[in-house]
């Protein structure tokens, strides 16, 4: 058996928190109206970085996919030629493959990167009514070409040297402020 | 890895020394090097030099460890190389498990050996199963002390079009120049330079150009060889791997096949010491892409009565459609020579039960009855005897219109092995050719067709044995001297065929005479025996015809329809005649991997799998059995069940419709014990040619142009290159200069080749068989033994 506090005054007393919020201010987020920033190391979709001439960091390593938990990143290397050359060394990605289906945004691929190639970007939303668009390719990974930088392929704009190359000695030299 | 025992079946009594390492008492046998004993009693001590199957040369010096005593109550005062230390009784090693010495020893090598080394891992195609990577990670420090300017070389060099070399990468082990040198025995590479620019290079003058070059890459413990096939292609860890055997030679090579999302990404040598040891050729290696090309077959496809094209029908149309063309029809079967064990049973059985003949025949080249006989006396349905082990025991090895090298590499490997136990190897051929040179063999120098005479002469003993090559079936007379030295002399002999496929085709059957094992066709109790087996009311009795028979009464109309699977027909004797046949059958079926010079033909062409993707079985040339299992699951049919499926439509079921019934059934079967039918007798010697002639030696080199070799353009750059040889007489005599275009041409045709200076007899010369573009056989319509015109080229001066 109930008790009369039970019957009568909880159901009103329950009214008191909603009573209460609405002289509060609200937290609701206008989401997609409005987009918050996340927080600056937000784990979001990759982004596959080029050299300062635009040319690709990626050699295809394959160590991105091998430290995926999820088995989301499908990589295939090829070698670079002297007419067509997409990154500075011998290899390069020639197919790279994520898939946002799988992937857990875990950020173990970009650990895994030797050459700093794969990083994560803050961009969230992967949504779509259609599986195979969730299969980010390389072209939509690639960074976008900055002022400067030249859509691969083509051949080492910063310099032929490799070891100047990846310093960046020729780039030309900004003067520390006096 | 693992190491053959001597050739010797009986194992003779071993001497076992007692040593402690570890602190644990262990006996091995006497001899047994340091390194290996520790892994008996499971310490892996740290190497790169080392392969059981090389001799220890203490090169990498990673194998350090501490020995406190040697034996003889003396420690020695550093540490000591495990891999070249034989054990010796009451000696007492310490290794990194037990010992801080060689711990410290191993580690501070290690860093050495990284010092130079480039921080390649990401784009270096050994990353990931790179024992200098595990052991870095086992034994090594994990910071190096190192901070100067690291050893720099340009990057890769080209040791040959398919190898490879980083030299930034090279541990300087010398597993490759010992591999060239001990077991292929072409020292295409070399240690060059000295102290920190010491490094691998391409010995002097010489192009490496090796048959076994791939297998320095596999066995580099290292990344600096790579081949130009696979490099950059894909990482271990992303690749399934699968044992089979390959499919290039009669020799049954284990291999690995790595694949990835259904495609195969490499071949690797697989580890078997009773066969292959650890090393296959590059075309067992590299040539894995013909049967992923373009022209492969997908669909069933049936000629259009209307338009006369091929399209495409459904499986059920197909059989149905091939079943009423074979229906009531005499027809043959021709069958090449690279089906699986079980898929020539089909073949053998499909044309026994559904087209109730004998005329079916495996061999897609010249042949002779006298081959035939001695297939069914001598070769079908007896238990391995010759085998690779006994090469190595034996005291002298005849070859007999075989050319190892080029048509068996891993006889020829054996026999490298061989004569280093003292075996002597005795070539009987028109000239020495390099593969000879590296046997060291005697040379019984002979014209073509000469053979049979040479064998007659030859004194051998018990211990000897003859290896016969397909050629040799094409002398007259030249299988019936064999079998008369065997058993004049009590030598022993084996048949080695060329394709992969060949000796289990004359166990499974496809031959006008044989049953399966052996069991001749005019034997009543033979076929009753298999006619029981197969549950059917009888067998036809008469032997059938041969491939020629089958060629011939096609174009002459006796024979009206014909079941074609796996065949080239620029292989056979005359390619020409056998179009013209094909084109006079009234009704041809084609069992095909990929459009071939049958499918312009055919009624009905029907895809089948290649052995990648279907599990069989090779015979290799000894009767070993190789069974393998299905590498790339597709779907394609195996040959078994698509003719099951064309009997069950003409209403004579075969009875097995998978390859694991095929098995049963010949497990079944077995040998036949009964009596085998007598060699009939030598047919005459071939006369002499018509004057201006000479006389045309010739065989397929391993790396040719062949159907089983297309799409690996790298490997197929290693080629030797294609030249004619014959002496300086024989040339002078038909006015070609050395070094300068000949002409050789019969009625049907010509090839010109570049002419080179060889010790062969006079009026005889030697092309390779088939060479970028030129296919003598087709375009000469002659082969070994033959009788051609020899001539300077057009334009050439000369006569
Ligand atoms: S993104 Fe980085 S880790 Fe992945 S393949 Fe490219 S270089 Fe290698
Ligand atoms: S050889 Fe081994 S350690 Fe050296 S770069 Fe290649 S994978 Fe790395
Ligand atoms: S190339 Fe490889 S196998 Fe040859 S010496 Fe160097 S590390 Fe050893
Ligand atoms: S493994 Fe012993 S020195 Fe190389």
């Amino acid at each position: 058996m109930s008790t009369l506090r039970e019957t009568l005054w909880d159901p009103i007393a329950g009214f008191g928190v909603t009573f209460r919020t609405m002289f509060k201010k609200p937290v609701t987020e206008q989401y997609p109206k409005e987009k918050v920033p996340t927080a600056p190391r937000f784990h979001g979709r990759h982004q596959l970085n080029r050299w300062p001439d635009g040319l690709e960091k990626c050699v295809g390593c394959e160590l991105c996919a091998w430290a995926c938990p999820a088995d989301a990143i499908y990589v295939e290397g090829a070698s670079n030629t002297e007419d067509e050359r997409y990154s500075p060394g011998e290899r390069y990605g020639r197919v790279y493959q994520i898939n946002y289906l799988r992937c857990i945004l875990c950020g173990l691929c970009i650990e895994a990167c030797p050459t700093r190639a794969l990083t994560m970007t803050n961009e969230y939303e992967l949504a779509d009514d259609d599986r195979a668009n969730l299969i980010y390719e390389k072209s939509d990974l690639l960074a976008p070409l900055l002022p400067g930088m030249v859509e691969p392929p083509h051949e080492m704009l910063i310099s032929d040297d490799h070891h100047d190359y990846y310093r960046g000695k020729t780039l030309p030299i900004v003067e520390a402020d006096s | 890895m693992t190491v053959t025992e001597s050739g010797s079946t009986e194992a003779a009594p071993v001497e076992l020394v007692t040593l402690t390492i570890d602190d644990v008492e262990v006996s091995v046998p006497q001899g047994t090097l340091v390194i290996r004993a520790a892994e008996l009693m499971g310490v892996e001590i740290p190497r790169f030099c080392d392969h059981p199957l090389l001799e220890p040369v203490g090169a990498c010096r990673q194998c350090l460890v501490e020995i406190p005593d040697a034996g003889n109550g003396r420690g020695m005062p550093k540490p000591q190389a495990s891999c070249t230390l034989e054990v010796a009784p009451g000696m007492v090693v310490k290794t990194q498990v037990s010992s801080p010495v060689a711990d410290k020893a191993q580690r501070g090598n290690l860093e050495f050996l990284l010092a130079n080394h480039p921080l390649d891992c990401p784009v270096c195609d050994k990353g990931g199963e790179c024992p200098l990577q595990n052991q870095a990670m086992s034994h090594g420090n994990g910071e190096s002390r190192f901070i100067d300017q690291k050893r720099l070389f340009p990057k890769p060099i080209h040791v040959s079009e398919q190898v490879l070399l980083d030299r930034e990468r090279c541990v300087l082990c010398q597993r490759c120049t010992r591999f060239s040198e001990e077991i292929a025995g072409d020292p295409f590479i070399a240690l060059l330079e000295r102290g920190a620019q010491q490094q691998i290079g391409i010995a002097d003058g010489e192009p490496f150009h090796s048959y076994f070059s791939g297998n320095t890459i596999q066995i580099c413990p290292v990344g600096a060889l790579t081949s130009a096939d696979y490099r950059f292609r894909s990482r271990p860890f992303d690749l399934v791997s699968v044992p089979s055997i390959a499919e290039h030679d009669a020799c049954g090579a284990a291999i690995r096949v790595d694949h990835r999302r259904g495609k195969v990404m490499r071949r690797l040598a697989g580890d078997d010491p009773e066969v292959n040891e650890e090393w296959i050729t590059d075309k067992d290696r590299f040539a894995f892409t013909w049967s992923s090309q373009d022209d492969r077959l997908r669909t069933p496809l049936v000629r259009d009565p209307d338009s006369g094209e091929l399209v495409p029908t459904s499986w059920p149309g197909a059989l149905a459609v091939a079943a009423r063309g074979l229906a009531g029809k005499p027809a043959g079967v021709l069958t090449g020579g690279r089906l699986t064990l079980e898929d020539a049973y089909a073949y053998a059985k499909f044309a026994r039960v559904a087209l109730g003949t004998n005329d079916i025949d495996f061999r897609a080249r010249a042949l002779s009855t006298e081959e035939t006989d001695f297939l069914a006396s001598r070769v079908a349905g007896r238990r391995p005897d010759v085998t690779y082990a006994a090469l190595e025991a034996a005291s002298t090895v005849v070859l007999v219109g075989l050319e190892p090298e080029d048509e068996a590499g891993t006889i020829f490997l054996r026999l490298r092995k061989a004569i280093k136990r003292g075996v002597k190897v005795v070539a009987i051929a028109s000239h020495r050719t390099r593969g000879a040179a590296k046997l060291n063999a005697e040379l019984l120098q002979v014209v073509p067709g000469g053979e049979a005479q040479a064998l007659a002469g030859l004194q051998l003993g018990e211990q000897d044995i003859v290896l016969a090559g397909e050629r040799l079936g094409q002398v007259p007379g030249g299988l019936t001297a064999l079998t008369g030295l065997a058993e004049r002399t009590g030598a022993r002999i084996a048949w080695v065929p060329r394709r992969a496929g060949d000796r289990g085709a004359v166990e499974a059957g496809c031959l006008p005479t044989l049953l399966p094992f052996g069991r001749p066709v005019e034997d009543a109790e033979a076929r009753a025996d298999v006619a029981a087996a197969w549950s059917v009311q009888q067998l036809p009795a008469t032997p059938g015809r041969d491939t020629a028979g089958i060629v011939a009464a096609l174009a002459a109309g006796d024979l009206q329809a014909v079941v074609v699977g796996g065949l080239e027909l620029a292989d056979l004797p005359d390619p020409a005649a056998a179009a013209g046949a094909l084109d006079a059958a009234e009704f041809v079926v084609s069992l095909e991997v990929r459009r071939s010079d049958v499918t312009p033909y055919a009624d009905v062409v029907l895809p089948v799998a290649p052995p990648v993707e279907k599990p069989g079985t090779f015979l290799t040339w000894e009767g070993r059995p190789r069974q393998f299992e299905t590498v790339l699951d597709t779907g394609a049919l195996p040959d078994v069940r698509v003719l099951a499926g064309i009997a069950e439509e003409l209403g004579a079921p075969l009875g097995v419709r998978t390859i694991g019934q095929a098995r049963a059934e010949l497990e079944e079967l077995g040998l036949w014990d009964g009596a085998r039918p007598a060699p009939a007798a030598a047919p005459p010697a071939r006369g002499a040619g018509p004057v201006g002639t000479v006389t045309l030696d010739t065989w397929s080199q391993l790396i040719d142009d062949g159907r089983l070799q297309d799409g690996t353009g790298e490997y197929r750059a290693t080629a030797r290159p294609a030249r004619l040889k014959a002496n300086a007489g024989t040339l002078a005599a038909a006015g070609v200069e050395p070094g300068a275009a000949a002409t050789l041409s019969t009625p049907s045709g010509r090839a010109v080749f570049i002419a080179d200076v060889a010790d062969l007899p006079d009026g005889v010369v030697w092309v390779p068989a088939r060479s970028e573009g030129v296919h003598v056989r087709a375009l000469l319509a002659a082969g070994f033994g033959d009788r051609v015109t020899l001539g300077p080229a057009d334009g050439g001066e000369g006569a």
